[in-house]
């Protein structure tokens, strides 16, 4: 009995050593999970990109955020001029935070009172935000203590005020609730795993079954046969998205801030893009079970990296890179825009472009290898 | 074969010196066929030998290195597409969707082959009454058994009803009397005037096609009737009971008049070449060893001793220049 074991667990290693692609992905997951897990997985977050309003404009109010700079938790983009400014930024996602001096800061220093600094930070991912306020908090109690000793030195008596004070000031999702960060995240998983996973196997099943050399012997036209399967897929994308959305909304009060249209026009390049990539692994895959595979590998850098779960600016820059060229990255920038920000068009530009170029190089490449695979 | 396609029916493919080459290796070398209208075709050849290389090429799947043709009156490099359009071709592992009944199958194709809407129903009807399927349609196709399959696999390949029919392999794997079953729908077919072409390891299959063409490493052996082939290679055959059958057979194979000896228990089938005396032959090699020949009666010499036949004497000639 023991021999017939191992005579069936050698021919189990003889078959899953001719596949290469189910052999490869079992060193490479793990692999790539403890990557991930290990060192691209950063809960705290650092390079909090941040804009400043600074209306006070003088010596001390410069020396705050570059100080703020210094500690590495924020990553100062620049100055604005007013709060519409701030609300672009944070918007269109290029911002997390925004340091707000009041006009005064300078002069209440100066003559002993308290000056205020406001830090708004963008509510709709929580993680982020819990990080950037306590960093700027212990600077700033820290920066005051140093400044209330200096005022006792020089008067030799108690003030009573505090020289700086924070007032935190959180937008769009100003109870931090989680189900607010991360039910538009879901759609846009959800997508990606639906989108990857259905075309490569509708594809693969094709393949599998021997429908396809029937297909690719009749007059059917490439573009006919790959648009024809993929257009249902699409419908079904935007029924998944309206559903998630209609139970987040329902369910988690989930808020619905911008416009529908907007994020439906944009979802449609996201599910293209998806259905692309998904044709693209059904040219790799022979079998249904490969392609399945395929997908799953996918979605796990999609799930760590894009930005889903863990904040995009705790990661590291090689972890950013290819956070980029996903599409979900940018679809989940849109998502939590429009859904919880209400941006717009103009906002999302930037990301609209990535969503165009990651479109156009996807299709490009499995339409290449697709037309070699039918010959 | 009554309804035998008359000698001077139009062509419906005609390829002159036709080759395709994949690298060094040359699939399909000089092929030049002529089937006319309503003729039962037959490509005949081992595994390997360019038969679906041939029918890739026919059908404008695969664009030929070299040479010409044109098959339902189209070009075959220029008109590939409407050649698509033209014909009907059933591949080696034709496959139904298994998930949708018999008449969404059929519904299916004739929408890919373009059959107008308003008589795509009445078509699908058809098709399905014509193969006896009507009790089936609305059958999911996955349940149907082998033979059943192979019936909606020929209906959706007819259902745009082409002029030219591409069979490769058709009957791989069918059980005989579901072979029996679908000769006899070829036959109908043919006999409504649709040529047919066909591939087959069969050799029963091939006498019962009009015409046959033998392929043999990517060449054009032989093309003719059945009967015109097997006249050509000058064959005669008998038949005959001996005891220690194994080593009579060995000691006939040794003999160059020998063709070709099988076994069937104490039964030797042999064929001689050149015209050859088979009984004269037999008596020759094995009297002198005391084997007796019993029962000995001639054979028909069939397709697949000239198949043998050809294979046989193509090896030879390949492997003298070595030996020399």
């Amino acid at each position: 009995m023991s021999l017939r074991v191992l005579v069936i667990a050698w021919k189990e290693l003889l078959q899953l050593r001719r596949d290469r692609l189910t052999l490869s992905m079992m060193v490479l997951l793990p692999l790539i999970q403890l990557l991930l897990f290990g060192y691209a997985i950063n809960n705290d977050v650092r390079h909090v990109p941040t804009v400043v309003f600074d209306q006070d404009r003088s010596a001390e109010s410069r020396d705050l955020w570059r100080s703020m700079e210094i500690t590495t938790f924020y990553d100062v983009l620049g100055e604005v001029r007013s709060y519409d400014e701030i609300a672009r930024a944070l918007r269109s996602g290029k911002a997390k935070a925004a340091l707000v001096v009041s006009p005064d800061y300078a002069s209440n220093l100066r003559r002993g009172r308290t000056a205020t600094v406001q830090l708004v930070v963008d509510g709709t991912d929580p993680q982020s935000v819990a990080s950037a306020t306590s960093t700027l908090a212990s600077l700033v109690s820290a920066r005051s203590a140093r400044l209330s000793t200096a005022r006792l030195e020089a008067k030799g008596g108690v003030t009573g005020t505090t020289p700086i004070e924070l007032r935190e000031n959180t937008w769009y999702n100003p109870d931090l609730r989680t189900a607010v960060y991360i039910v538009p995240g879901i759609v846009g998983v959800i997508l990606t795993m639906t989108m990857v996973m259905l075309t490569s196997m509708a594809i693969a099943r094709e393949r599998e079954r021997g429908t396809l050399e029937q297909l690719i012997v009749s007059p059917v036209k490439q573009l006919e046969l790959v648009i024809g399967k993929i257009a249902p897929y699409v419908v079904i994308g935007y029924v998944q998205m309206t559903l998630i959305l209609l139970v987040g909304q329902v369910v988690f009060s989930v808020p619905f801030v911008g416009s529908p249209l907007l994020l439906y026009g944009l979802a449609f390049l996201f599910i293209s893009a998806n259905l692309a990539l998904g044709l693209f692994f059904s040219t790799l895959a022979k079998t249904q079970q490969q392609a399945m595979q395929m997908s799953f590998f996918f979605l796990l850098p999609n799930v760590l990296l894009s930005g889903f779960a863990f904040p995009f600016e705790g990661m590291p820059r090689f972890a950013q890179y290819i956070a980029q060229l996903l599409p979900l990255t940018h679809f989940l920038r849109i998502l939590r825009g429009i859904v919880l920000k209400g941006a717009d068009f103009r906002d999302l530009a930037p990301e609209l472009l990535w969503l165009v170029a990651l479109l156009v190089a996807w299709v490009l490449l499995s339409s290449l290898r697709f037309s070699k695979k039918l010959e | 074969m009554t309804d035998a396609a008359s000698v001077d029916a139009p062509l419906i493919i005609e390829t002159e010196r036709l080759a395709k080459r994949f690298g060094e290796l040359v699939a399909v070398r000089d092929v030049s066929l002529r089937v006319r209208r309503g003729e039962i075709f037959g490509v005949l050849g081992p595994n390997g030998a360019g038969k679906s290389t041939t029918i890739r090429m026919l059908c404008g799947i695969l664009e030929p290195s070299s040479g010409t043709g044109k098959v339902v009156g189209r070009d075959l490099r220029t008109e590939a597409e409407q050649i698509k359009e033209r014909i009907g071709y059933m591949t080696q592992r034709f496959s139904l969707y298994e998930d949708l009944t018999v008449a969404e199958n059929l519904s299916f194709y004739a929408g890919i082959y373009g059959v107008p809407r308003r008589i795509r129903r009445q078509r699908i009807d058809q098709v399905i009454e014509r193969s006896g399927l009507g009790a089936r349609r609305r059958q999911l196709a996955g349940t149907l058994s082998g033979g059943w399959k192979q019936r909606v696999a020929l209906a959706s390949s007819t259902i745009h009803e082409p002029p030219l029919l591409f069979l490769d392999e058709p009957t791989a794997g069918v059980d005989p009397v579901s072979r029996r079953d679908f000769w006899d729908q070829i036959h109908r077919i043919a006999s409504e005037g649709t040529t047919v072409l066909l591939t087959t390891h069969y050799m029963d299959e091939a006498e019962r096609c009009h015409r046959l063409a033998f392929i043999f490493r990517g060449e054009l052996l032989d093309t003719g009737t059945p009967e015109q082939i097997v006249e050509r290679r000058r064959l005669r055959a008998v038949e005959f009971d001996v005891d220690r059958a194994t080593l009579a057979a060995d000691a006939l194979r040794r003999c160059p008049e020998v063709d070709e000896v099988a076994h069937y228990g104490h039964l030797l089938r042999l064929a001689t070449r050149g015209g050859a005396d088979p009984e004269a032959v037999a008596r020759a090699v094995l009297g002198p060893l005391g084997i007796e020949l019993r029962n000995l009666r001639s054979a028909r010499v069939t397709v697949e001793d000239a198949f043998v036949s050809m294979v046989r004497e193509d090896e030879r000639l390949r492997a003298e220049p070595r030996a020399a």
